[in-house]
């Protein structure tokens, strides 16, 4: 292969309120069955890459279990594998990954003890398939330094604020670059995936490092947009970054549409996720369970409507779930109404209670886990 | 050097004829089992629940789909670098090649296989129960006993007793006299198929049958270490155990996975069972659909209407369907409008829209009347049942059936159609 990769899954995100306190967000659950990572993982390895680095900081407890084996992902090969990088003290650097880029820069060696040409950057938090191969091509094609994938979003559905936004030339060049602008001047958003080949990069960060710089969008893309070549590679497919509560709850929901569901889920090429072997879903006397997706190891009483339903939630006689999301093995007890809400996983839900929140300003409910002591 | 205590050798080589069509292409312990499962899928979970890590599967009818289910073992954590599981067919020897002839005999013919791992136990089992059980309380038994042969039985009903191997104990367990399906039994204890042999003596026995022709466990070996006077003995099993062999209780032991608290239960987080996973999305229930005491499978998705049923992965199940007291499994479809009613659909058919399955009055099957019973619909793997045909009870269908293949549109009770292929 000519390419490594490294997913930047260190990052937390204020944005995403109370959902981050228990993990990074790569670690989020989507789509019922799957982890924010998977996507970026999956992409790696249905594009060939053998060799990919995770470099994960903040909560990242969650997150190394999700990644407790290789093999879920098809890597722990002889040529190659996965490599988990968590900060470390050394005995020339006793700091806390700063920055992207001095977070690449601290695991400089995996670059340097690397031999493929190229090195494929990805974040841990965005919803989508890929073939990085086909932006190598481009990257090469355009003879470029970097380049960085990007998709136009629509002003009327997406906060603009929160992207990294790029104005291109009509080859595509990237003219320029403003981060998270409090008035968004573009609408093209950088995807957070970058190629750049790895000799280039290792030189782009060791200058960084050496003039205290740390963050690979602030200090590289937006500082040298005028001495490299930094391209634009435009994508159509479904992209979503789930750094916000709202986007989080939209991209789940968005799994309810047929054709969301029959593009990452039927077609080549998968999605790979950590296997939980947990028995089928059960639908007891009284389900009634409405356009909603339901994962392995549910066991159903009540209602549920335009829901997604996780792994191992039980949901109580007479219970009535509308518009939700129930994240991970949660117990909800009978005669409960949950309502415009995302339950945060390991609940314990008591019977005969209530949680409803507004559509537009979902509510998140985290509840201690009492299963042992109830 | 490799030493193992004990290793296990499963017998998954059988056909399992009284399952009809769903064995016609693949190893009765290939066949789905619980909306997720496949049988075999219980005594590998077994051995590593009980520590067992090195595990002989051996196969010989039809074994594509029990090779690429198991692979080198990674869902049961059994891709070990000494041990592990080792697929074991039939293959030529220098003198006399030739097929498993029966279970003793494919132990026979494996003994190089047991003997590289140097264990002090062989534990004999096979691929078509459903149960959970340690292995490791057994060999403990087998150890405190100092015996030389450990047979896993339970107790049945006094009337049933009949229908089974049953084996008659003394005060401490040991067996003093075995009877084959006893008229008058004397004892409820019935032997499972179990075994746990001191692996000198099983070598010893294997070497001196070596000539009995379909040299068989229950036919030649037990009895042969029982002259010898080798200490038997019975360990009392009291759990759930269930035979899948035929189609109805094949049918039964799905069906009481959909209790409420079912006896058999698979949502206990001890002693899981693990299987090979190949889709992961969770399950799509559409607005107008119903799904009420069923099972479903991963990936599916529901647009009519489940009640009663074990529903496999990657089903799709369309607008107006409606499946009652049904298994159907992994990647089957039912077309809009048709209802089902006590039917099996193996993996991969599709049927038509608007046809009635499970209909009509009684009637003996014609294919064979022994295996086609309990009122059930038997449709094989890949199979394909076109649109509008009504299909009566006791019926069994095979391959691709176009319009012309049902007289009336219809297959009356008893009926069958057995073509040659399936869908690619």
């Amino acid at each position: 292969m000519r390419a490594i990769g490294i997913i930047l899954a260190g990052g937390n995100n204020k944005r995403m309120n109370e959902l981050s306190q228990k993990r990074a967000v790569a670690a989020m659950p989507i789509a019922g069955s799957y982890r924010s990572i998977d996507f970026a993982l999956s992409n790696m390895t249905n594009s060939h890459i053998n060799k990919v680095a995770v470099i994960t900081q903040y909560n990242s407890r969650s997150l190394n279990e999700h990644l407790n084996s290789s093999k879920w992902w098809n890597f722990g090969r002889k040529q190659g594998g996965l490599f988990i990088y968590n900060p470390m003290i050394t005995m020339d650097n006793g700091n806390w990954y700063r920055g992207t880029a001095d977070s690449m820069y601290q695991n400089l060696n995996y670059l340097k003890n690397s031999h493929e040409p190229y090195a494929v950057i990805a974040s841990g938090d965005g919803i989508y398939k890929l073939d990085y191969n086909a932006v190598l091509e481009y990257h090469i094609q355009k003879k470029a330094d970097i380049t960085v994938v990007c998709k136009d979003l629509d002003p009327a559905k997406e906060d603009l604020t929160r992207f990294g936004l790029v104005r291109l030339a009509d080859d595509n060049r990237i003219l320029d670059f403003e981060e998270k602008p409090m008035v968004p001047s573009y609408n093209t958003a950088s995807c957070g995936i970058y190629i750049v080949r790895r000799r280039q990069l290792i030189e782009l960060l060791e200058r960084c490092a050496a003039e205290d710089r740390y963050d690979f969008v602030n200090d590289i893309l937006i500082r040298y947009k005028n001495l490299k070549r930094i391209y634009a590679y435009k994508i159509d497919t479904y992209w979503s970054s789930i750094s916000s509560v709202r986007s989080y709850y939209n991209t789940n929901m968005d799994f309810l549409k047929p054709e969301i569901r029959k593009y990452f889920f039927r077609e080549y090429p998968d999605v790979y996720s950590k296997v939980d072997d947990n028995p089928p879903a059960k639908y007891n006397p009284g389900s009634a369970v409405h356009n909603s997706l339901v994962s392995s190891g549910c066991i159903i009483n009540g209602v549920v409507e335009n829901s997604v339903l996780f792994k191992k939630v039980f949901v109580g006689n007479n219970c009535v779930i509308k518009n939700s999301i129930i994240l991970n093995d949660v117990y909800i007890g009978d005669n409960t109404v949950i309502e415009n809400c995302i339950v945060e996983s390991r609940d314990t839900i008591r019977a005969n209670t209530t949680y409803i929140g507004d559509p537009n300003d979902i509510k998140i409910v985290v509840e201690k886990n009492e299963r042992y002591s109830l | 050097m490799i030493k193992k205590e004990m290793i296990a050798m499963l017998l998954a080589g059988g056909q399992g004829s009284r399952l009809g069509v769903l064995t016609s292409k693949v190893a009765k312990p290939a066949v789905a089992f619980g909306g997720k499962y496949r049988i075999i899928d219980f005594p590998l979970s077994n051995c590593i629940n009980s520590g067992i890590d090195t595990v002989g599967v051996l196969t010989q009818y039809q074994p594509l789909r029990l090779n690429t289910h198991i692979g080198i073992g990674i869902p049961w954590d059994l891709d070990r670098n000494v041990g592990g599981v080792s697929i074991l067919p039939p293959y030529e020897k220098s003198t006399n090649s030739e097929w498993y002839t029966g279970t003793a005999n494919a132990i026979y013919q494996n003994i190089d296989y047991i003997d590289s791992y140097n264990p002090d136990y062989v534990l004999i089992l096979s691929g078509d129960h459903i149960y959970k059980m340690d292995y490791e309380v057994m060999l403990d038994y087998h150890k405190s006993n100092n015996a030389a042969l450990t047979i896993a039985t339970m107790p049945v009903p006094l009337s049933e007793a009949s229908r089974f191997g049953i084996v008659i104990t003394d005060e401490n367990g040991r067996i003093r006299e075995f009877e084959e399906k006893p008229a008058n039994p004397r004892s409820n204890l019935a032997s499972m198929g179990i075994y746990i042999f001191t692996w000198s003596v099983l070598r010893e026995a294997l070497l001196a049958q070596k000539d009995v022709p379909n040299c068989d466990f229950g036919k030649h070996v037990i009895p042969y270490c029982h002259e010898r006077g080798e200490r038997i003995f019975a360990y009392e099993y009291n759990g759930y155990w269930k035979d899948v062999g035929t189609l109805g209780s094949y049918w039964e032991a799905n069906m009481e996975l959909i209790d409420i608290v079912p006896v058999f239960n698979l949502y206990e987080e001890f002693w899981k069972i693990y299987t090979r996973t190949d889709s992961l999305p969770p399950q799509y229930i559409a607005g107008n659909a119903h799904v009420e005491r069923s099972l479903l499978g991963e990936g599916s998705e529901i647009y009519g209407e489940v009640y009663s049923s074990v529903i496999g992965a990657d089903v799709v199940i369309e607008e107006g369907a409606v499946v009652r007291d049904s298994i159907i499994m992994q990647g089957a479809v039912i077309g809009a409008g048709t209802h089902l009613e006590k039917c099996i659909i193996a993996e991969g058919t599709v049927i038509g829209k608007n046809c009635d399955l499970g209909v009509g009055e009684y009637a003996e099957s014609k294919l064979d009347k022994k295996v086609y019973v309990f009122d059930l619909v038997t449709i094989g793997e890949n199979s394909v049942v076109p649109d509008g045909v009504r299909v009566g009870k006791n019926t069994a269908i095979s391959g691709v059936t176009t319009a012309e293949d049902y007289p009336d549109g219809a297959l009356e009770s008893g009926g069958y159609i057995i073509k040659a292929g399936g869908k690619v």
